[in-house]
């Protein structure tokens, strides 16, 4: 027969089922509640006021709820041209970035660990490195004494100093500069996980270095490139200090023209469509991006299952 | 010249045919390098226009930095943000990543997300939205009123720092010190803490460098006597070129290099980092 | 010399501390539609050596973790001694519990480990020094108190873990499948050490494993747990001679079944009859438990007192100790017999492909019901 104990006592029904139910909400409760006081800065902070904004950007100067902030920004032509210059700017950047990172995060990646965590320092200072510095920095050389004129002068590459900056070129080039970290960053990750072995196997079937490289190689870094240049195309349309800076005023960026807006015309409703309109953008491409990668797919090619 | 004949990949492709690469690789990096740095021994320059190689140097322009009162008074309020908004940030930012990791509710992946919502908006609509507020709110050009901004900002920084730290910590420990009689909040100060204390002051660094270098909530938010450091530069470079900004900028760079030097001086226990065994 | 009357100290007190018994009534945790723990009930005498044994995922480990607090069930009442311990959160269940991977605090040195809990407890500086001094004696590790976790050697790491689950003189210790990561020497050679320092120091071991060999070497009373429920609770010997089910059969040692017939008390396979010396079972079909060890290569007559069985050899598989003798039953059924090769036995057993008698003594002749429950 077999032998299991056998309790010796009376018991209640469902000992202790509502307690321990109590308990349990109770801890984990209690755990959440440490993200309290973070969350309550973020909300009050940021979310409300945000809010707020975006409640502005539908009530007219008058006091009346309204969509004028927002018919005036299809009216409008000037609306148009900083919407433009924005995406032709966070385009020529991206696709700069992309012209000068590949090659960079391709060297690197072929490279032993060693030298590339050393490259990878070099990538990583500017990053580190305070935006206005390094706007700044820009500016430095660029200008019309600055160390770029005065080289190419003395060079006898031009006889005239080139005006390049307080213009697009000026501005693209800065931003060619910030960006260029957060392209490179996913892409060599991307790189780095890419299976030696898929190169070697198409070596040995035939394929030439050139071949392999676009038929293997260039498709597997392709979660990593697209990361990045979406990662720089949203930040650039949001970008406000080098524009600023570089840009000397020809420049207007949409978050320039935000800025201009309450700066000098105190245009809060202008201002806050604008402002919800790029906050509505940017919200669809990470929301596109989070769709088309995932993000296993960025740190993992060549096994993309 | 052998070592162009070598090999430089397992497919036998050599050196040599990627010479090109090289070039241009070697091109990007300097692209990156020199502009961040060359400000540096320009900032020693004698002239106006901040030659290089200087042909006279000169410490003038950081005479006239120190010399300044409207300089140094932005620096030390730039200093005393830094600084409070890492005492902030660092502690809140800890407490919710180790709440959202220990709780396993769902609602934690919901408070995750909001947490890193100041990273995802746009700054320039942080920076007029929280400018709205404070008008209404009466903190325009005020201290606290830029350590509350800047730290909100550094939240989801901590955040992510600590809360990496966090999953790749052994929680058994924290059980076993619990089973040994700690408490919750005794074993976290007494075993975990001290394992993650590089996550820790790495965050509290990356804290104090959002608000140092902080230019866009800073230039709506702070003002008057409390105008911040980046704040007055900017307005300085849109006005004209004024050199003192290379001293200022060479300045900016030693601070930003010794605060993120901190967790690897301060920041490794004794028994190695965040390990598990 | 402090050290030495430590250790006798812990002994004296150890007695004296009565160590606890544990009752479990109800103990229940769903995940999901998962039932993890079923119901359970148990009790665990003070002062025995009780293993949780069964295959993963089988509760056993759910179990010891709501001993200690760290799982709370959905419902369900514990009590150490008469204390009901349900809601008490795990650092004030004064338990010392000893888990897989050790857990040992890599930032701290042995010494500050094991003087952990002494700390939390607030003894005076003095005091923790001796008695971290003494544990240490106890797992046999004394002198090695400053060396730092990252220098010690798996099972070194394990008698840490032991000291400091066990410095503050608990009166129940849990212990997780604490060999498992060890060598198969070393994991025998710290069997005999647990239990003997579980004898010496009388407090109620909760142990859990996988292992079968572990469970019987090791407890006073194993626990044979399968899907949140407890299969059987007995001795380890009354497990292995008499399992309660077929789960209970497979899981500890080896065993072949064949299915028979119980009418009006008598017991038959195919044709023949079984005879047995356990009490009748109900009518209906139930299994007929063959150990390999217990089953007898006949070279003569049927004897007496035995079950025979005949077939033919399939396989003879020489294992240094023992040698195994596959044999197919003439229904088909495949059945071993094991027997210990001394140098003549081997070589006298049947060939493969002779026929074979194996005898099954009627007082090993064990039934069991056909279930898994």
């Amino acid at each position: 027969m077999p032998v299991t104990a056998i309790p010796t006592e009376p018991t209640s029904q469902i000992p202790n089922a509502v307690e321990l139910k109590w308990d349990h909400r109770l801890e984990r409760w209690l755990l959440l509640g440490l993200a309290a006081p973070a969350v309550l800065l973020v909300v009050v902070m940021m979310i409300i006021p945000v809010g707020w904004l975006f409640w502005l950007s539908f009530v007219a100067d008058d006091g009346t709820v309204s969509l004028v902030h927002y018919r005036r920004m299809l009216e409008q032509p000037s609306y148009g041209r900083t919407f433009a210059a924005t995406f032709q700017i966070s385009l020529a950047t991206t696709a700069i970035c992309l012209l000068i990172g590949y090659p960079l995060a391709y060297t690197l990646s072929q490279l032993p660990r060693r030298v590339a965590n050393l490259c990878m320092i070099a990538v990583m200072l500017p990053f580190w490195t305070s935006l206005l510095v390094r706007t700044y920095a820009w500016l430095v050389l660029l200008q019309r004494r600055g160390l770029i004129n005065t080289w190419g002068m003395e060079l006898g590459l031009w006889s005239e100093p080139v005006t390049l900056v307080h213009n697009v070129g000026g501005t693209l080039i800065g931003m060619t500069h910030i960006m260029l970290p957060f392209l490179v960053l996913p892409l060599y990750s991307s790189m780095r996980a890419i299976d030696r072995d898929l190169l070697k196997a198409a070596a040995n079937l035939g394929a030439s270095p050139t071949r392999s490289f676009l038929s293997i190689f260039l498709p597997l870094s392709l979660p990593g490139l697209l990361a990045g240049s979406l990662i720089v195309f949203i930040l650039c349309l949001g970008f406000y200090v080098t524009p600023a800076v570089l840009g000397g005023g020809k420049v207007t960026m949409v978050s320039n023209r935000i800025a201009n807006d309450i700066e000098l015309f105190f245009n809060w409703g202008a201002a806050s469509a604008l402002g919800v309109v790029l906050l509505v953008l940017t919200l669809t491409l990470l929301y596109a991006a989070s769709r088309l990668l995932r993000l296993d797919t960025i740190i993992g090619g060549g096994h993309t299952r | 010249m052998s070592w162009l004949d070598s090999a430089a990949s397992d497919t036998q492709i050599r050196h040599r045919s990627r010479l090109w690469l090289y070039v241009v690789t070697g091109l990007v990096l300097a692209f990156l390098l020199i502009p961040t740095l060359i400000v540096i021994p320009m900032s020693f320059s004698a002239s106006q226009y901040l030659e290089f190689p200087p042909r006279t140097w000169s410490l003038r322009w950081y005479q006239a930095y120190f010399a300044s009162a409207d300089w140094m008074q932005a620096t030390i309020t730039s200093f005393k943000a830094g600084a409070l908004t890492a005492l902030v940030a660092t502690p809140i930012g800890t407490a919710a990543a180790y709440g959202l990791h220990a709780s396993r509710l769902r609602a934690a992946g919901l408070i995750h997300v909001i947490l890193l919502t100041p990273i995802i908006v746009p700054v320039i609509l942080v920076g007029i939205a929280v400018f709205y507020a404070y008008v209404q709110l009466k903190l325009v050009n005020s201290l606290i009123g830029i350590v509350l901004a800047h730290s909100m900002l550094a939240i989801p920084i901590v955040l992510l720092i600590v809360a990496s730290a966090l999953k790749s910590f052994d929680m058994n420990q924290e059980l076993v010190a619990r089973s040994l009689g700690a408490s919750r909040p005794r074993a976290f100060f007494l075993v975990t803490m001290p394992q993650i204390r590089f996550s820790l002051i790495t965050g509290a660094a990356l804290s104090f460098l959002t608000s140092f270098d902080e230019v866009i909530v800073a230039m709506f938010v702070s003002g008057g006597s409390n105008s911040t450091l980046t704040r007055n530069m900017f307005n300085a470079l849109r006005d004209q070129i004024d050199p003192t900004i290379a001293a200022i900028s060479t300045l900016m760079i030693v601070v930003t290099s010794l605060i993120l030097g901190l967790p690897q001086v301060f920041g490794k226990s004794a028994a190695g980092s965040e390990q598990s065994h | 010399m402090a050290a030495m009357m430590h250790v006798t100290r812990i002994d004296r007190a150890m007695a004296q501390h009565a160590a606890l018994p544990i009752t479990i009534r109800q103990l229940t945790k769903t995940y999901g539609a998962v039932r993890a723990l079923d119901n359970v009930d148990l009790d665990i005498k003070a002062g025995e050596f009780l293993t949780l044994l069964g295959p993963s995922g089988s509760g056993k480990t759910t179990l010891l973790m709501m001993l200690a607090g760290f799982i709370r069930p959905d419902h369900g009442s514990l009590k150490f001694g008469d204390t009901e311990v349900i809601r008490l959160a795990p650092h004030k269940r004064d338990v010392g519990m000893v888990f897989q991977n050790y857990a040992l605090f890599p930032h701290m040195d042995v010494n500050a480990n094991i003087a952990f809990p002494l700390r939390l407890r607030n003894v005076a500086r003095a005091e923790i020094a001796t008695r971290v001094e003494a544990a240490l004696h106890m797992v046999q590790l004394a002198g090695l108190g400053d060396r730092r976790v990252d220098q010690l050697s798996g099972g070194q790491r394990q008698r840490v873990a032991l000291a400091r689950a066990l410095v503050f003189e608990p009166r129940i210790v849990l212990m997780d499948e604490p060999l498992s990561a060890l060598d198969k020497q070393l994991r025998d050679q710290m069997q005999i050490e647990l239990r003997q320092l579980h004898d010496k120091l009388g407090m109620t071991t909760i142990y859990v494993t996988h292992d079968q060999r572990e469970a019987l070497t090791m407890s006073d009373r194993i626990a044979v747990i399968n899907h949140g429920r407890v299969m059987q609770l007995d001795t380890p010997q009354a497990i292995y001679e008499r399992p309660a089910n077929r789960f209970v059969a497979e899981f500890i040692g080896e065993s072949a079944f064949l299915t028979v017939e119980m009418r009006n008390g008598a017991c038959s396979w195919r044709t023949a009859s079984i005879k047995t010396n356990q009490p009748p079972m109900s009518d209906g079909k139930c299994l007929l438990m063959l150990r390999p060890e217990r089953l007898r290569i006949l070279r003569v007559e049927s004897p007496p007192d035995m079950n025979v069985f005949t077939g033919t050899v399939t396989n003879r598989i020489y294992q240094g100790d023992t040698f195994l003798l596959q044999v197919t039953l003439s229904d088909g059924a495949m059945i071993s017999a094991r027997g210990i090769s001394d140098s003549t036995t081997f070589a006298s057993t049947p060939m493969i492909g002779q026929a074979v008698s194996l005898g099954l003594p009627f007082h090993d002749t064990v039934l069991i019901a056909d279930t898994e429950h």
